[in-house]
């Protein structure tokens, strides 16, 4: 009986992983530009990602119940990549979209941009700057 | 003194995770059938090298984060309010791929969080929440701007936008966990 609950509960988890992650690659191809493309491609990943992660640490759990170590292999190293897989994926959303903001792409379609010409830099940073900038003037 | 050893702990744990399912049998010094004596030996000796030479990048200035309520609040954050809004978050972007409405725009938050654990936290919690996605961060203030799938115009009434529409009470439960 156990067996066959926790074969369909992996089933189920397996199923809704390769639904989202299916659903992040239309994203993809569907939307206009690389911020709502970013939306897509990190949401649904990670989210697909749990539940495909999800069903191999059930897989080596049970491996570990009935007595074989290599499940605890199995179970414990999943839990790790997923842990790397949520730390890192929405790092990541982040460095591709700020770089695209400050290499000018425009938000398609944008409503309100309150980033649009603004400088986000460290204020001593800016100031260093400009005080290089004034010296190369003088001496120029 | 006390940095060394949260780094050496840490290592420790993180090594034994990584290692686990060596073991060899019965001549195991703990025979829990899951770690060799040499593993665990290595171990020891790689986290007290490890933990010599990054205890000054691992620990920066405080031990607030040793306190044990604080990882139970993150846990229970992690587990009910951001999985329930990730959750959310998936529904909202399979709408808008199936029927593709988008009414985007950047908005910039003020969530007033101080350290910068917290405010990396509440970036990578808005990337995976609903329809919204951090671009960048005012260094200075700490401020966020979030580009934002569809953005509602009640909220865009008031300047700076209140957190309440882009991230909920995120921000409360991130200030509760890291500061």
């Amino acid at each position: 009986m156990m067996f066959s609950i926790i074969d369909i509960i992996v089933y189920i988890f397996l199923g809704v992983g390769v639904f989202f992650n299916l659903l992040a690659g239309v994203g993809l191809l569907r939307f206009p530009d690389v911020y709502t493309r970013l939306h897509a491609g990190t949401k649904c990943t990670t989210f697909g990602s749990i539940f495909l992660s999800g069903s191999v640490i059930l897989l080596g759990l049970r491996m570990w119940w009935f007595g074989n170590t290599d499940g605890s292999i199995l179970a414990i190293h999943t839990g790790v990549a997923l842990v790397a897989i949520l730390v890192t994926n929405p790092t990541g959303a982040h460095a591709i979209a700020r770089a695209a903001h400050r290499s000018g792409v425009k938000p398609v379609k944008a409503v309100v941009d309150d980033l649009e010409g603004g400088t986000t830099k460290k204020k001593s940073i800016g100031k260093k700057t400009a005080t290089v900038k004034k010296k190369e003037e003088e001496e120029g | 003194m006390l940095a060394f050893i949260v780094t050496t702990i840490v290592c420790f744990i993180i090594y034994l995770l990584l290692t686990i399912g060596s073991a060899t049998g019965a001549s195991d010094f703990f025979n829990l059938g899951l770690w060799s004596n040499e593993e665990i030996l290595f171990g020891v000796i790689l986290s007290v090298i490890v933990g010599a030479i990054g205890r000054k990048i691992f620990v920066k200035k405080d031990f607030r984060m040793l306190n044990p309520v604080r990882w139970f609040t993150f846990l229970f954050y992690l587990f009910i309010p951001f999985f329930w809004g990730m959750a959310k978050a998936n529904f909202d972007v399979a709408y808008r791929v199936i029927t593709g409405k988008i009414n985007p725009g950047i908005v910039k938050i003020s969530p007033g969080l101080k350290t910068d654990l917290g405010i990396t936290m509440l970036a990578n919690s808005i990337t995976l929440t609903p329809g919204t996605l951090s671009v960048d961060i005012d260094e200075d203030k700490n401020d966020l701007y979030i580009h934002w799938i569809n953005v509602k115009k009640e909220a865009l009434k008031k300047k700076p936008i209140d957190y309440k529409y882009v991230c909920g009470s995120f921000p409360k439960w991130v200030r509760r966990i890291a500061e």
